[in-house]
């Protein structure tokens, strides 16, 4: 049955339909209400919830739980995000899995609280210390804000690696009709858990590997796992790719005001498509640099002062221009906005054309 | 019956395979503390017979090592953070003994705010502080333990309580807290003290065992290394210059949570228990979108933050979920919301939505002036502007607008409800466009458990927005709406 829910609220049904049985977390608009409805609705389903000191706190409390074997979380945003990456890094280089869902916020600093994508690169390129990454997975409706959630635990299971679910204040505030999910995938066995019993006596967990080769061994490891995501967990999304002269790509709530600007493109006689990257890392490059052989042009729409852009210009490598439509702040590109600059490039892919 | 104790308790590794080097013998200087404290912790865990159910996190400093020697669950956190670590193992796996083990860096310095916490929600774990007054592993700096006139490789004149500060003292500082169930601070130099550290240390495990809350005990230890001198100096070292500033002593041995911490009222289950749905009736009657007859509505609704804006705009959505559609339903939030104006934008269709902003709204419901001023623009040719016209006062020409007042206001205040406005303004709007269904609308107040007579009034004013408008129709029904 469809329910309307909040966003933030169905990263909560979703984690818990996932099995995930710890949540930790500081309020921080606007993230807040995951805290609070899991505060309310994890105690109920045979799970627990700590109102943690501080982000800092959240995370080393997430990675308790994951070393104890149990599927847990934490939700912030930009500034909490942040503090938390200290313990993301020892996360990944102890291989512990756990999610952490950022609903992004404008920044740098206290920024405010408008729609905003810049901590792309942060979640994407490893926010902290060393050689690390962490899979990102960007929702662009409620009903993903859910799935994500879940499929988030089976990836991080998977690989024994934190992952990120990255939103933005709009995709968490927002309202739309909802299917929470009734079964899940089972969660795999965790043999290198340590649980207090006798099996898993034995098991250390840590980060610390003070000779050279055995840290190099590691990183060479960790560096393996992100080939293989690269290979099996990237996902986007395509739209009106049948035919295409440009090609937008957007992500999250971006690519909700790119769709309509294809549809109103498309009306006026355009032939625009658009990419929706859902997972920000591992990266949809290979499938972007085919859609870029056939386009003319691309527009890369986001609200941050250009990172994205800079995977998909990696992507496509010189062999079609790539143009950036971009806000930052908060500010907010119009679908007509959108329409306006397509017409512009259009323009020059006549040219390009001839 | 003599028990024969072998020099390295059943706790310890035979060998220390996980350390490179001699796997005999650990890692520490002669005369340090650490080692004495790891065997009176590892002897205890041996007589409770805990073993497997033991799982220690330890931090970074001399003591980061530990697993080499601790043949019981091993978690290595980062620096001062363990208390946060323990408190998710410890959530996690109620029926584990979980204890941390710090240095005075690591705790009172880096871990101060985590320490605190942990101590506070009487978290049932059990905390070993060692207290050496400087930074061992660093290689002496100036610690937040340090006595006052103690040179260190950061403090190089000596440590002044002007510039850095006097010493911390962490055990009368958690006193303050109701949250821990046990504080005691000991040190290890004679024997006399050795037999009472090795008695703490016991009773802190043991609370654990017994489901009692929050143990700390704080060690004060002996860093021959850093505060250069010999390892026999040091134990006087410790007599003179620690124990005068921190006082040996029991500060707490009183369990203000009862028997089972607070805490840990609700431990994880393994099953999953997926909370059930809210109750969703579908509407029968069917508005004029779910029928045909209609576009999809892109609506902003704006007012002030209490007129309950965000309401009428939810209970639209909440219908349109009823009748099948598709629906979006977005606020303003944050410090926006406090600054007194409230808005949504509300989107409703029969095919999937692309976005859920709306800049140019083809219906616009205004319940003030300024919201007038800052969207009436943006209307779509040929769209609607319901204004709530005992607010709205000052309407621009627009010619293109189809324009419908409501003195929502006065229409509630001859209802004896003055809260009703924004119903009145939904009645309107549902006259004017039939976009959904009044039963819908009162089909989600139902299943959103809506008081009898709460409904029977909102109702009554929906009726009463209803007639205010009553055979106005929609000028362009073509419009997307
Ligand atoms: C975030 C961070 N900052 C600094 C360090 C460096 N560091 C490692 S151990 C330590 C101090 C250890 O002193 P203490 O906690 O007193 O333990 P001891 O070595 O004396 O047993 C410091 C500053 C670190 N590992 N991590
Ligand atoms: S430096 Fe100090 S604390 Fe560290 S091992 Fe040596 S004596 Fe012990």
């Amino acid at each position: 049955m469809r329910q309307l829910l909040k966003g933030n609220h169905a990263v909560v049904r979703g984690a818990i339909a996932a099995g995930c049985k710890a949540y930790f977390g500081y309020p921080i608009t606007p993230a807040s209400e995951i805290a609070e409805s899991a505060s309310m609705l994890f105690p109920e389903s045979g799970g627990v919830f700590i109102p943690a000191e501080s982000e800092i706190g959240s995370i080393q409390m997430l990675f308790g739980a994951a070393s104890a074997g149990v599927r847990a979380m934490t939700a912030s945003s930009g500034p909490g995000i942040s503090l938390m990456q200290e313990g993301i890094s020892y996360m990944a280089g102890a291989e512990l899995p756990g999610l952490i869902v950022n609903i992004m916020r404008a920044g740098p600093g206290l920024g405010n609280l408008g729609v905003e994508q810049g901590d792309y690169f942060q979640a994407v390129k490893g926010g902290g210390h060393g050689n690390y990454r962490t899979p990102v997975f960007a929702p662009n409706s409620v009903q993903e804000m859910c799935d994500l959630t879940m499929h988030a635990f089976d990836v991080a299971d998977r690989y024994r690696n934190p992952v990120v679910v990255m939103a933005d204040g709009a995709l968490g505030q927002m309202m739309e009709p909802v299917e929470i999910p009734q079964t899940a995938p089972e969660e795999p066995d965790k043999p290198w858990a340590i649980r207090g019993d006798a099996a898993t006596r034995k098991n250390l967990i840590t980060s610390i590997f003070l000779e050279h080769h055995v840290q190099e061994a590691l990183i060479t490891k960790l560096e393996d796992k992100y080939r293989e995501m690269e290979e099996k967990e990237v996902k986007w999304e395509e739209f009106q790719t049948e035919d295409f002269d440009i090609i937008i790509i957007a992500y999250g709530i971006c690519s909700r005001i790119a769709r309509e600007a294809v549809e109103m493109a498309r009306a006026e006689g355009m032939r625009i498509g658009l990419l929706r990257p859902i997972s920000l890392f591992p990266f949809p490059s290979k499938r972007i640099r085919q859609l870029a052989g056939k386009a003319y042009s691309i527009l890369v729409f986001e609200l941050s002062s250009g990172k994205m852009v800079e995977d998909v210009r990696l992507a496509v490598n010189g062999i079609t221009p790539v143009e950036l439509l971009r806000r930052t702040g908060g500010m907010m590109p119009t679908s007509e906005e959108i329409v306006t600059v397509l017409k512009t490039m259009e323009r020059e892919c006549v040219g390009n054309k001839a | 019956m003599w028990e024969i104790k072998h020099s390295k308790p059943a706790t310890f590794y035979d060998r220390f395979e996980r350390k490179s080097g001699d796997t005999e013998i650990t890692h520490y200087c002669p005369g340090c503390g650490h080692g004495v404290l790891h065997k009176l912790v590892a002897e205890a865990i041996d007589d409770f017979g805990i073993q497997d159910r033991a799982i220690l996190v330890g931090c970074v400093g001399c003591s980061i090592f530990m697993y080499y020697y601790m043949d019981v669950g091993n978690i290595s956190s980062s620096h001062g953070r363990a208390p946060a670590v323990a408190t998710g193992v410890k959530r996690a796996r109620p029926e584990a003994i979980v204890f941390c083990y710090q240095g005075d860096g690591d705790l009172a310095a880096i871990g101060g705010n985590e320490i605190l916490h942990a101590a506070n929600r009487g978290e049932p774990i059990t905390v070993f502080f060692v207290n050496n007054g400087i930074y061992g592993m660093t290689g002496g700096q100036m610690a937040p333990t340090t006595p006052l006139g103690q040179k260190t490789t950061t403090s190089p004149r000596g440590r002044t309580a002007q510039v850095e500060g006097p010493p911390i003292r962490m055990c009368e500082l958690l006193s303050t807290l109701d949250g821990p169930a046990y504080i005691e601070r000991v040190a290890l130099t004679d024997a006399k003290h050795h037999m009472r550290a090795r008695k703490a240390v016991r009773k802190a495990l043991k609370n654990q065992m017994e489901g009692r809350g929050f143990s700390f005990i704080e060690v004060l230890s002996a860093c021959p290394s850093n505060w250069k001198v010999s390892p026999k100096d040091a134990i006087q070292w410790v007599e003179k210059n620690m124990v005068p500033i921190f006082p040996l002593q029991v500060f707490r041995d009183e369990d203000k949570h009862g028997a089972t911490p607070l805490c840990l009222r609700h431990g994880t289950s393994p099953e999953r228990k997926i909370p059930a749905g809210p109750k969703i009736q579908e509407s029968a009657v069917r508005g004029a979108i779910a029928g045909g007859e209609l576009g999809e509505v892109s609506m902003k609704l704006a007012g002030f933050g209490g007129q309950g804006v965000l309401f009428s705009g939810l209970a639209l959505a909440e219908a349109a979920l009823r009748e099948g559609l598709q629906v979006s339903w977005i606020p303003s939030y944050g410090p926006e919301m406090r600054g007194g104006t409230a808005n949504c934008h509300v989107r409703i269709s029969k095919s999937p939505i692309a976005s859920p902003l709306i800049n140019r709204p083809s219906s616009l419901m205004v319940f003030n002036q300024p919201s007038l001023e800052k969207f009436a623009d943006q209307v779509l040719p040929g769209g609607l502007l319901l204004a709530n016209s005992s607010m709205v006062t000052d309407i621009p020409d627009l010619p293109d607008i189809q324009i419908v007042r409501v003195p929502a206001y006065e229409a509630a205040r001859d209802l004896g409800n003055v809260k009703a406005a924004n119903m009145i303004m939904l009645g309107a709007y549902l006259e004017i466009t039939r976009a959904v269904a009044q039963e819908a609308i009162l089909a989600a107040f139902t299943d959103n458990g809506m008081r009898p007579n709460l409904l029977k009034a909102n109702v009554a004013a929906l009726e009463a927005g209803r007639r205010i408008v009553s055979g106005t129709r929609l000028q362009n029904p073509q419009l997307r709406l």
